[in-house]
């Protein structure tokens, strides 16, 4: 009995430790990716890795990376939330249009974020209560939002030269800027958020087996609830991020497809697509990685349209990647 | 067909099996195991979860290569190893736990799917149907091959695993506790199945946990443990305590516990349900359970016993039905006011709606508690989580190596010692257990016999779903027997008058009536 006990033991050990080793390979594995690329781009390119490049990338991903903080909240429950960069362009709108207000314009930054959450949180309702598919419910929001996007500005884009908020876009504190500082507190919430709260693991648990929760006493409309708000808030705040950057908001152009790179990034950096297994450093290594490639093609020389296809064909790797993650850890 | 019957009587292997060993860097999950197995026979294949039954019937599908030493014989030649398709060729075919058919898709086409029989390089349909219907008529099903699967029940679903194996002339056939999710009728079917093939020659390595299908259909049975061969016992020698002393390689002359409550004695009522009804399937189901009882839910697969403790547990809604806790009314709406009011709910489905197996053991156990548990804040309280795990881990004596392993990398009756953790965690005063043995080998069955009997010692009421009637008789105070959605009857025991299987199954088959 005492050779079955350590034995099955032993075979546990080794599977816990194999199974550890596929999730931080699945965290970490997209990290050397992140560097081959970027040791890659400096090879054709030495203007890649200055100080002012990197500036510049770590700038370009920080809305991505705030939208794919969100989206990974949603993928982790088996989600999915499509209608990010639509609620970006709704909230930059609102940014703008009440940084017009005299004296009030600050309020600009808060009234893009409740816009978000409003509309995440509308997301969430109909997911989580009507019971409807998340990708069909926004689906839907992605054409409707966008619709008011448009309908906030009459279709017109909508400029404040003096926009009281353009710190966010465009300062920086000892030469940090603060579009990066945004983005870098958001990961560390999120971080917070999943690994250190109790919904955190909630929200694990429900993208690991829903019924399994509801069943454990978990309330999981309340947790999708959840998810899809923090989706809306953080593309709210990617919006007021967006405008401040701009210095003006366009209801049809700003953020078009900004919710496949988020999926992207969210994907790149091993969470599954099924819920229930991810992290946010990898979606933050895979936000980088998309910023690297769009950054370093360009400076490569690389045409706009080449551009598309090579980030696609990234993006279909990383779908190749979870599947087989997830069949090396099938359990038998 | 007479060659295939004499092919049976003379009792030549088809399959040798000699000196298997398998080790996974520096664990042995296989030690010099040899089995040889006869065309024609049922060889039932035994051990308790973790001894080697599915390294082995994995080696032999090629899914593992064997170290080397071991060696496949088939029919007397030396056949391929670590090779799927090869094995396939050889006539090897593994009927799993885990269905594996295209819901979507008729009989015929799952039966031959990846191996449609083609002209001009297009299926041949017809030829598809009408090779499909003649193999499913070997078998005698009632069921046409054109049917599509997700019209078929489970058993039938099985048959067609059978049938997918024919049509690649299997001659050697794995079935891995086929029987799991079977109801009785289903599973008489599938041993007349059984009969058929082995009729026709093919031999059966049976995986099963159950004694008494073993007893009625094996020829001869196989026990490994600890990764090791303990011995072959034929036909004439079975003998109960004899195959579980093999097994545990002890003596469980107390294999069941219930030596505390004398039958009869009344405790005041924990739980009583009055006119339970689902609008479906339930119809006005009323009783009471007491503090320190453990009253068995009996009846056949479909009779509504799940659906009604889903109801109690408010997993489901109900259209009518009252229940009160202590005296005391509640109204439970959902499984966490069931559990806010001390009631429990053990799942007979512990990976589709128990357990998270990407998640640690540890939150798995926790799982429950985490708002109670929980910090200012609501951030997680690890310290207290770990003390509950480290707790369970030894009270339950899980086996694993780490509280943070994954919950997926337990065996059978360790997941199902996790989910009874989690379920104690919340300090019930009612528990609700469905099927709590299910899958699970007989050490850990024996263990959760013994925790069921110190809830009920503690006073705690536990109302136990089964389908095993010997784990009826010898666990349950009391027996309440479901038939068709409403409660058919109670059997209980008085002084020196034991619970009766022949009572509790007249009741669940309507026999009682005629």
């Amino acid at each position: 009995m005492t050779d079955k006990t350590t034995g099955t033991t032993a075979v546990d050990q080794a599977a816990a430790r194999s199974r550890r080793l596929r999730t931080a390979i699945a965290a970490l594995g997209m990290l050397p990716v992140l560097v081959l690329l970027a040791a890659g781009f400096q090879f054709i390119n030495p203007r890649f890795l200055t100080g002012t490049n990197l500036l510049i990338v770590t700038q370009q991903s920080s809305i991505n990376i705030v939208l794919a903080a969100g989206m990974t909240f949603v993928i982790l429950t088996g989600g999915i939330d499509l209608s990010v960069g639509s609620i970006l362009a709704a909230s930059a709108m609102v940014a703008v249009l009440v940084s017009l207000v005299p004296d009030w314009g600050l309020l600009g930054v808060p009234a893009a974020i409740l816009v978000g959450l409003g509309f995440g949180l509308i997301n969430g309702l109909l997911v989580a209560y009507i019971r409807l598919p998340p990708f069909i419910v926004t689906l839907g929001s992605l054409t409707a939002v966008r619709g008011v996007a448009r309908l906030l500005g009459q279709d017109t884009t909508v400029f404040n030269s003096d926009l009281p908020f353009d710190f966010i876009g465009n300062g920086s504190v000892l030469g940090i800027p603060w579009l990066v500082i945004i983005a870098l507190t958001v990961v560390v919430l999120s971080w917070l958020v999943l690994k250190r709260s109790v919904l955190g693991t909630w929200i694990y648990a429900v993208g690991g087996n829903a019924e399994a929760a509801r069943l454990t006493g978990i309330k999981v409309p309340l947790v999708l609830l959840f998810v899809y708000g923090v989706s809306g808030l953080l593309a709210g705040l990617g919006g007021a991020m967006s405008a401040a950057r701009l210095y003006a908001a366009n209801g049809l152009q700003l953020g078009q497809s900004y919710e496949l790179d988020a999926i992207a990034a969210v994907i790149l950096g091993g969470t599954s697509f099924v819920g229930g297994v991810g992290s946010i450093w990898g979606t933050l290594i895979g936000g980088l990685i998309i910023a690297v490639l769009s950054n370093g093609l360009i400076l490569a020389g690389v045409s706009d349209i080449w551009q598309y296809i090579i980030k696609g064909l990234v993006i279909i790797v990383a779908v190749a990647l979870d599947r087989y993650r997830l069949q090396a850890g099938a359990r038998t | 067909m007479s060659a295939a019957v004499q092919a049976q009587t003379d009792r030549r292997p088809v399959l040798e099996m000699r000196h298997i060993s398998k080790t996974f860097g520096a664990i042995r999950a296989l030690q010099d195991v040899s089995l040889t197995v006869h065309a024609g026979e049922l060889h039932a294949l035994m051990g308790e979860n973790g001894a080697g039954k599915s390294t082995l019937m994995k080696v032999l599908s090629g899914a593992y290569r064997p170290d080397p030493g071991g060696e496949i014989l088939i029919d007397g030649a030396p056949a391929a190893t670590g090779d799927p398709i090869k094995a396939r060729a050889a006539g090897i075919a593994v009927i799993y736990q885990e269905l594996s058919l295209a819901p979507n898709l008729t009989v015929a086409q799952n039966i031959f799917l990846g191996n449609e029989p083609r002209r001009f390089g297009i299926v041949d349909r017809d030829q598809c149907n009408r090779r499909a219907a003649e193999i499913v008529g070997r078998l005698g099903v009632s069921f046409s091959a054109r049917a599509l699967v997700s019209s078929l029940s489970l058993g039938e679903r099985q048959l067609v695993e059978i049938a997918r194996a024919l049509s690649t002339n299997a001659r050697i056939i794995v079935m891995d506790e086929p029987t799991t999710s079977l109801t009785s009728r289903e599973t008489d079917r599938l041993f007349e199945v059984i009969a058929t093939l082995k009729a026709q020659g093919i031999a059966i390595i049976y995986i099963s946990h159950r004694m008494e299908e073993v007893y009625q259909l094996a020829d001869r049975v196989s026990v490994l443990r600890d990764s090791g061969y303990v011995g072959t016992l034929e036909r004439a020698d079975l003998n109960a305590s004899r195959l579980v002393s093999m097994m545990v390689g002890r003596d469980l002359s107390a294999f069941y516990k219930k030596d505390h409550r004398p039958p009869g004695e009344k405790r005041a009522v924990a739980l009583s349900v009055r006119g339970m009804s689902d609008g479906r399937l339930l119809k006005n189901c009323s009783f009471d359970l007491h503090h320190g009882e453990v009253l068995a839910l009996a009846g056949l697969v479909g009779s509504g016993r799940t659906e009604l403790a889903r109801l109690i547990f408010g997993a489901d809604k109900r259209s009518a039905g009252a229940m009160e806790l202590d005296g005391k009314p509640v109204t439970i709406g959902s499984p966490r006011e069931a559990l806010d009011a001390g009631i429990a709910y053990l799942t007979e489905d512990r990976k589709e709606l128990g357990l998270f197996l990407d998640m640690s053991i540890s939150d798995n156990i926790s799982m429950g508690v985490l708002a109670r548990d929980a910090r200012t804040g609501g951030f997680r309280d690890f310290t207290a989580a770990d003390r509950r795990a480290a707790k369970a881990i030894s009270d339950l004596s899980i086996r694993t190596g780490s509280a943070q392993a994954n919950a997926g990398s337990l065996s059978g009756g360790n997941q199902q010692k996790v989910l009874l953790a989690r379920l104690l965690e919340t300090e019930p005063k009612v528990v609700i257990l469905d099927e709590p043995t299910r899958g699970v080998d007989v050490g850990a069955k024996s263990e959760i016999y013994r925790l069921i009997d110190n809830l009920a010692n503690k006073g705690i009421a536990i109302l136990m779903i089964s389908s095993e009637l010997p784990e009826v008789i010898g666990v349950a105070d009391r027996v309440l027997v479901m038939r068709d959605g409403a409660i058919a009857g109670e059997v209980t025991a008085s002084e020196g008058e034991p619970l009766r299987q022949e009572a509790i199954m007249e009741l669940a088959t309507g026999a009682a009536q005629k």
